[in-house]
Parts: structure tokens; sequence; C-alpha cells
């Protein structure tokens, strides 16, 4: 007993305890309402499952959540990406059905060259009025938000592009060696990501900006550099997030795409417990928590209830986390532990 | 309207006063130089009252009975809600927290009120409380921010979904308000002069915004709200109520958004789950194009008002225009919006 009790409280005291918690306990929920739900099959050579499409369509949020932690890694936040993924995914759209075959690999390579070129070109802008400028990312991007949109519409003339064109649908529903396109390009991103942030200084010069841009410049960091970076990086995936949504739906609709996915992706990587306030982010927490929020979505509807009530259970796990984490409640809960059981404590303490 | 009039009779005297300096000695130099420094202080919303004026003069030449009475009637009965959201958004913004919760408070205030009436409620009663319900809502907001130490941008995140998830519990389809004193109250309007018109919704809001002036610039807890967007440890180690405000501010929001919706159920005569998605955004776009700085602690509740009749002019130009799509309304808010942050920001650089 007294060997086990000390893991156990590591285990709890882990960051991604409670999220992970939470994790297993909507998965529990739909396999007791539906025990099919975790069973995979192989159909065609393709995967199909509830858990196959819970991965797909989580795709695009990852990608968007990766660009978010980076960027809230550097205690900014970037609202714009809904924006970046209404043009992205008009951009594609409109390239391709103006073009005199839709169904050719070269032009959906290059309406994809082209969608991504100018989603970059967004971050990089957005970048400029943060790292050059000096603005708060709050208001820096809310300016793109806003206007975002408008650009989208003026794109597709205001209209709901769609178009018919095979390879452009493989981005969102096709599948590459039995697993959806989607999840190995999230895949390949966030393996990207996690190999350039931890295998590498990156990471760290990342983090040192989020404490103190001043003090990491001074100590040889490029600060406004690597502001500028994740910016760019954040919105080109966006972008690629965009191309996802458009390819799956074959519609660019410039009012609905991507919205609200920066506050799903900001919800998501808060729950994986990277701080607002930057200087410290983890990659697994942000996959967690979109595994979560697309599980929870996932739920809502498997339960019968309209999927309209949905913001309602984000909230309540949103609260629910966040109070988890925060420093008053750690502090009440550690305090009652020692309290209740002081040896208990002691023993950990000797071991630890 | 003094914060607004009195920088407009201060501006122009510049250049006249800098030759009476001249053969004035210094005493006069030196009241010139305070009150040039003063005149900084109202500069960003001396900038917003030129864009009004602007607008007002290109509209009023490009189209007849742009300048009318009617026009700017109208300006105030459509806006009259975001008036009283900008009013609540400005308290927050000015001790530097944000609130996302709005437009989601407005839409279940809005759908309660409804809700209530359509089952029989005295309309006294519904009232209170639909404006009750944003003061509750902006409590558990402020005791989340407070004593949690949840960011605001995440407690008022959390509280859009809670709010958001509430209306659809509340009722999926829009609600028609028939309830005869209630129609009756807002459809209310008295005529003067020739074409001036003032409706109930636009008391309220200027009754709103006359109270906030006085609360901001006369009382303790006024003064106290810019000492905390000053500095929070400053203000602290005042022995200010810092606790306490800051509580408090996210009350006075959720109150004002609260009021909001009651104006904007009285506007469209319905309750509706999806009303007033983004209009956060609006407000927060109002704020800051009415001078206010998103740090905190510099901003004027006027200003605020200045900076919606900015957006409301700026639909109303687009109206006027007749070919441009509605899309363009966006773009040139956000537009906008960057031209006023990057005025803000050099002031604040040049201050410094």
């Amino acid at each position: 007993m007294s060997t086990t009790a000390p893991a156990w409280q590591r285990a709890t005291q882990h960051r991604l305890f409670w999220p992970i918690v939470a994790l297993v306990v909507l998965l529990a929920v739909n396999t007791i309402n539906r025990p099919s739900f975790l069973s995979i099959r192989l159909q065609d050579g393709h995967l199909f499952g509830s858990l196959v499409n819970l991965l797909k369509n989580g795709a695009p949020l990852l990608l968007v959540a990766l660009g978010m932690t980076l960027v809230i890694a550097t205690r900014g936040i970037d609202l714009s990406v809904g924006a970046v993924v209404a043009i992205s995914g008009a951009v594609a759209l409109s390239f391709i059905a103006s073009s005199p075959s839709p169904d050719s690999l070269t032009t959906v390579l290059v309406a994809v060259g082209i969608a991504l070129a100018l989603s970059f070109v967004l971050g990089v802008w957005n970048g400029f009025l943060v790292s050059v400028l000096g603005i708060q990312p709050i208001i820096a991007t809310l300016v793109l938000m806003t206007a975002g949109r408008g650009v989208a519409m003026l794109i597709t003339g205001g209209q709901i592009t769609t178009v018919n064109s095979a390879p452009y649908k493989a981005i969102g529903s096709g599948f590459w060696f039995g697993v959806p396109v989607a999840v190995v390009l999230a895949g390949l991103v966030f393996a990207a990501v996690a190999l350039l942030t931890r295998r590498t200084a990156l990471g760290m010069l990342i983090e040192s900006v989020g404490i103190n841009p001043e003090a990491s410049r001074l100590a040889g960091v490029k600060a406004r550099s690597i502001i500028w970076t994740v910016y760019a990086v954040c919105a080109l995936f966006a972008g690629l997030a965009g191309l996802m949504i458009s390819s799956s739906t074959m519609a660019a609709d410039a009012n609905n795409a991507g919205l609200f996915i920066e506050l799903d992706a900001i919800l998501a990587v808060v729950i994986g417990g990277t701080s607002l306030a930057g200087g410290k982010f983890s990659l697994s927490g942000t996959l967690v928590g979109v595994l979560i929020i697309q599980t929870l979505t996932l739920t809502v509807t498997m339960l019968g209830i309209s999927p309209s009530v949905t913001p309602l259970f984000k909230a309540i796990v949103v609260i629910a986390v966040c109070l988890a984490q925060s420093p008053k409640v750690r502090d009440l809960v550690a305090a009652r532990r020692r309290r209740a059981a002081p040896t208990a404590a002691a023993a950990a303490e000797v071991s630890a | 309207m003094s914060a607004v009039q009195t920088p407009a009779p201060t501006s122009p005297p510049d250049p006249r006063g800098a030759d009476t300096a001249a053969s004035g000695g210094p005493r006069m130099t030196e009241r010139l130089t305070s009150r040039v420094r003063l005149d900084r202080r109202y500069l960003p919303v001396v900038g917003t009252f030129a864009v009004l004026a602007l607008m007002l003069v290109v509209g009023g030449s490009r189209y007849e009975n742009f300048l009318s009475a009617r026009v700017v009637s109208n300006l105030f009965i459509n806006n009259s809600f975001l008036i009283v959201l900008a009013v609540g958004m400005t308290f927050v913004i000015l001790t530097g927290g944000i609130d996302l919760s709005v437009g989601a408070v407005v839409a279940l205030s809005g759908i309660t009120t409804a809700s209530l009436l359509q089952s029989g409620w005295p309309v006294a009663v519904v009232l209170l409380v639909s404006v009750l319900i944003g003061t509750v809502l902006g409590l558990v907001v402020g005791l989340m921010v407070h004593v949690f130490d949840i960011q605001p941008f995440i407690a008022t995140l959390a509280a859009m979904f809670l709010a958001r998830g509430l209306c659809y519990v509340i009722s999926l389809q829009s609600i028609p308000i028939t309830d005869e004193s209630f129609v009756a109250l807002a459809g209310w309007s008295q005529q003067f002069g020739d074409g001036w018109r003032i409706t109930t919704a636009v008391i309220i809001a200027l009754v709103v915004v006359a109270i906030a002036f006085y609360v901001l610039h006369y009382t303790q807890f006024g003064r106290t709200v810019y000492a905390i967007g000053g500095g929070e440890q400053s203000a602290m180690l005042m022995g200010l109520p810092v606790a306490r405000t800051k509580v408090l501010v996210y009350v006075v929001s959720g109150t004002c958004a609260g009021i909001g919706g009651l104006l904007f159920a009285m506007f469209s005569r319905s309750g509706y789950s999806l009303t007033g998605v983004g209009m956060e955004l609006d407000a927060i776009a109002a704020v800051v194009i009415g001078g206010t700085l998103l740090t905190g602690g510099t901003g004027f509740v006027l200003g605020s008002v200045l900076g919606v009749l900015v957006l409301g002019l700026i639909q109303t130009i687009i109206t006027f225009e007749g070919t441009l799509s509605s899309w363009w309304t966006k773009i040139v808010i956000g537009v906008l919006l960057l031209v006023f942050v990057i005025l803000q920001r050099v002031l604040v650089v040049r201050r410094r």
C-alpha cells in the first residue's frame, strides 16, 4: 500500500490527469450508450467506425489548435484562424471552379498552393502587427477576424461555391492506406511540430519568449522573428484546416466555414493545460483537449440531445477543467490532503 | 457629453495658442503645455469624433437626405442595444479585462423575455428577471476571474458557451413577443421637431450612458476601475478595493448585456437563440474605436458611444450607397479598427 499511494498521487497530480479522466469518461458514456462505439472494421481496405470518424472530424480542429498552442505559448492569441479557414476554402474552391478542368491534379495542386500561400501571408500580416508594431495579439488578430469573413465573401461573391473535383475531395474524405487522408495530414503535422519544438531548442526558445520577450531578446533570442513565425505557422495550419473543411463538404461557405473554430481551438489548448499567460505549452495536452471537445460534440449528438445544446456541455467541461487546474483549488485540495493524511504525505515526500 | 465636448474646443486653439505663448511669457507656455498634455488623453476620442464628423460630411455631400434628423434618430434607435453593450464593455476593458459573453447574454436575456411573456408573466417582473440574468452571469464570471484566477478571456468564453447553451434549452425556435403592454412599451416613440424621433430603447440607452458616465468619473468605484487598469499592484498597495471592483466590473458588464438583450427584444419583437452572434466583437470594436486602450486604464464611456455611432454610420453609408454588398461593412470595420489600433499604438509609444 505504501508503495502504490505515491505512484497514484503522482498520477493524479500530473497536468493531464483530469483532462484524460474527462476523455475516458466521455468515451465510456458512448460505449455504454452504444456498445459498438469502440469497434473498428475494415471495409474495402478502409478503416470504418465511430472512432475513425471522430479522428477524421477532429483533424481540422487539431491543426488549428496546434498553431494556437504555439501562439499562446508566446503569450499571444490568434482570433483570426476561423476567418483564415473561410478564406482558404473560398480561394481554393473559387480557383477550381473557375478553371477549365476541375478534375485535373495540377489544378487542385495549384489551388491548394495558392490557398496555403495566401493563408501564410495572412499569418505574416498578423505577425507583423504583433511583433513589429507591438499591437496586443487579441486586437491585432481581431482586425483580420472581422475583415477576413468579409474578404472570404468578396472572393466567393457572397455565394456558397460548390465544385466537383475528385482530387480535391480526397483531402477531406479520401483514404491513404486505409486511414483517412485528413488524419494522416494532421498526424504528420503534429509529428513535425512535436519533433521541431521538442527535439530542437525551438520549443524552449518559444517558451522563453512567452515568459519574457525582452529578457529573451537580451539573451540573444530572436524574439521578434519567433513571434512572427508562430503567427505565420498558425495561419498556415488554419489554411490547411480550411482546405479539409471545404473539401469534406465540397462547398466554400464564407459565413459558416470555421465559425467558432478559434474558440474551440483555444478551449482545446486551455483544457490541455497550456496557460494563456504563455511561457509553457503541451502538444500532447492540446491533442487530448481536441479529442475531448470532439468526443463531447459526438456524445451530445449520440445521446439524442439537440446538437445546439453542445455549447452548454462545453461550458461545463471548460469550467470544471479550469477550476480543477486553478492554483486556488489545487492548494485547497493539497491542504485537505495534508490535514487528512499527514503520514501519507510525509511518506510521499520521503519517497520523492 | 463633457468628455467629448471639452476636447473639441481645446484642440482648435492650439495653433492660435502658440502665437500668444510666444508673446505671453513662460507662465503662458506652462499653462499651454499642461493643456496640451490634457489634450493627449482625449486624443483618441477626438480622432473618433473627427472620423464621425468626416463620415457625416462625406455622406451628406454624396447622398441626399443623409444629414437628416431621421437618419441620425435611426442611428440611435438601431444601435441602442449596442450602445448599452459597449458601455458595459468599457468598464471591463478599462480594468484590462475582456468580456466575450455579452453577445450570448443578449440572446439569453432576449429569449427569456420572450418565453416568460409567452407564459403570461407580468411585464415588470419579466423585465427585472431578464436584466438579473445578465447580472448573475456577470457575477459568476467575476468570481471565476477573481477567486479562481481564471483568465477573463477563458472565464467569459465559458460564460458565452453557457449562455448560448441555455438559450437552446429554453427554445430552439424564435419566440414572437405578442404581450400587449410590452409591445406598447417597445413601440412607444416621441416625435419632436422636424423628423427627430426617440423611442423607449433610446431613452434607456441614454440613461445607462449617463449613469455609467457618472459612476466612472464621480464615484470611488469609477476611480478604482481606472486605477486597476493603470496598475493592479499599485491599486492594491494604495488600499483600493481591487477584489470587489474586479468582480463588480463583470457584474456591470453582465447587467448591461441583460439590458442590451431587453432592448434587442424590443427592437426585434422576438427572442431567438441565434441573436447576437459576434455582437461581443462589435462591442469590443466600438470600445477600441472609441479610444479605450485594451491594456486598460485609459478611455471614456462617451468615446465608446461615439465608436458605436461610427459602426452604425458605416452600415448606414453602405445602405445609402446601394450598390455595395453587405460584406463591405465587415471589411470597412476591420480597416477602421486597424487604423485606430495603430493610432493608439503610436500615441502610447510617443508617450514613453
